[in-house]
């Protein structure tokens, strides 16, 4: 079925009985030519341009809870492409150009809105730092702005730039950049793969690897073996999990972010803003709720929630960022957990395991990644080879010495 | 998330830094033949396990010692808590 105005009007006059499941609840085949594992967007997406754009066919999405309920549903919604390095920049900019057709292209509502990002800069070494990745971004194909403080003043007049600390000096805009609702992309990326002969396997968690002389068979489950010619996994923070059962050890730390909403107030932020003497952004969903979040807590952790320590300095962000967001009341707050790459980058890679690919360690940024991260990994899966923005990702980087740490940090992946 | 420091009882996690897994006390030797693979491995990769983990704190706001814990990172319940010293001391490795 087509989604459309039309479609909306003719159910609500024939009392919305046409409406139909958006994907299908198959029974898991004996064998695929792909299986996929985890159903979070990244996996998704991944069977979706394996589908669409390498024309495979006999593709399953192996997912050990619901769709929509991991990380996919539980980030801040932001998408942009304000990277600096030449690893990740073309990457990060396909994606968002991805992002910019994908709801035509999915046929879905995925409330995609480019209201804008600003990162606010707060002393001069920052402002520099900020004009070369803005000229990075450009060089790329990305589009950025340098904001004076009076320039970032008309769109957010209630900034404190008169902190004496972090006094607000100005800031880089992406304008491009935006928020898309999460769990909408998850579904409308699942229904469109599903449209093209996915099939979509929930409650059906692996639980081990068939391997022999070095060559993946497929994969034993919470529902029975399952033959596969090709394996992708992309299980975020459950990487180092699901990959030990390959026997693999990787440059990756699951650690725990937290994420919040406040009550739902009047329009006030038009766009996305992040606190630059800090780790803190904010966007306001269409719903009202201000949408926040910081740091990682910052210590390994599978637990999906995090202490107040955490939450306590995410609310001094907010306060000395935004006076007014004192008198907001926070509603929720919540966690996921992230797969902390000893870069901060991805990995999107052959294993030695013939067949066995592997696609992990976004950190907290997979969420604008994802149409991405499903094209190049599809690309990969499909043509053994990597896709031109994503020659980089590789596994291996960490014994080469080519790591791409954008924030200088390190091998430290709770400083990421 | 409270750590009971072995010289001055529970302390609120927020006096602590955190390093990461404890296998970063075993530095590996230099002088072995597969040193470069070693430090690879010492330097990038780890368990990240899931359950009964051991890891480095540092009493950052307090008496500056180290600390390792073992701790649930599925429940985030803190069963042990020893002097890094005492831990070092018992491997051998320091007099």
């Amino acid at each position: 079925m087509r989604y459309s105005g039309f479609r909306v009007i003719k159910e609500a006059l024939t009392g919305h009985r046409g409406w139909g499941p958006a994907w299908r609840d198959p029974e898991p085949k004996s064998d695929y030519d792909f299986v996929i594992i985890g159903g979070g967007g990244h996996g998704l997406a991944t069977a979706y341009y394996l589908a669409k754009e390498f024309k495979q066919s006999r593709i399953a999405v192996l997912e050990k809870g619901w769709i929509g309920g991991g990380n996919v549903g539980r980030n801040t919604t932001i998408v942009r492409s304000n990277y600096m390095l030449d690893g990740n920049e073309p990457f990060y900019e396909f994606s968002l150009k991805l992002w910019e057709g994908l709801e035509q292209e999915l046929n879905y509502n995925a409330m995609m809105s480019q209201r804008g990002i600003i990162n606010l800069m707060h002393s001069d070494a920052q402002r520099d730092a900020y004009i070369r990745r803005g000229n990075a971004m450009i060089l790329n194909g990305a589009d950025a702005e340098l904001l004076s403080q009076k320039q970032v003043l008309e769109k957010y007049p209630f900034l404190n730039v008169q902190n004496a600390r972090f006094p607000v000096m100005g800031g880089l805009l992406q304008a491009r950049a935006g928020t898309a609702r999460h769990d909408a992309v998850a579904w409308g990326y699942a229904r469109a793969a599903d449209q093209r002969g996915v099939d979509i396997i929930q409650n059906c968690e692996v639980t081990g690897f068939r391997i022999e002389n070095g060559k993946v068979l497929g994969v034993e489950t919470s529902r029975g073996f399952i033959g596969a010619k090709k394996v992708g996994a992309c299980v975020a923070g459950s990487s180092s999990k699901v990959m030990a059962y390959a026997g693999m050890r990787l440059p990756i730390e699951s650690h725990v972010l937290q994420a919040f909403v406040s009550e739902g107030l009047k329009p006030v932020l038009p766009g996305v803003i992040t606190f630059g003497a800090g780790h803190f952004y904010v966007s306001q969903s269409d719903k009202g709720g201000l949408v926040f979040g910081g740091n990682i807590d910052g210590y390994n952790s599978y637990a999906s929630r995090g202490n107040l320590p955490m939450v306590e300095d995410v609310m001094e962000e907010a306060i000395a960022m935004f006076p007014m967001m004192g008198r907001a009341r926070l509603l929720r707050s919540w966690g996921g957990i992230m797969d902390m790459s000893m870069d901060g980058s991805p990995i999107i890679d052959k294993t030695h395991i013939d067949g066995l690919y592997f696609n992990g360690g976004w950190c907290y940024g997979g969420f604008k990644a994802t149409p991405a991260s499903g094209f190049v990994y599809a690309h990969l899966l499909a043509t053994d080879t990597p896709h031109k923005t994503a020659t980089e990702f590789r596994l291996d980087r960490f014994h080469t010495g080519h790591m791409i740490d954008e924030k200088g940090m390190g091998n430290q992946p709770n400083l990421h | 998330m409270i750590i009971n420091h072995p010289l001055l009882g529970p302390r609120d996690l927020s006096e602590f830094v955190y390093l990461g897994d404890a296998c970063l006390m075993n530095r590996p030797d230099w002088q072995a033949d597969d040193a470069l693979e070693q430090f690879i491995d010492y330097g990038y990769t780890r368990d990240n396990r899931a359950g009964l983990h051991r890891e480095l704190w540092y009493h950052e706001q307090g008496d500056r010692s180290w600390l390792v814990v073992t701790r649930n990172t599925v429940t985030h319940e803190i069963t042990q808590v020893e002097l890094a010293r005492d831990v070092a001391r018992a491997e051998g490795r320091s007099k």
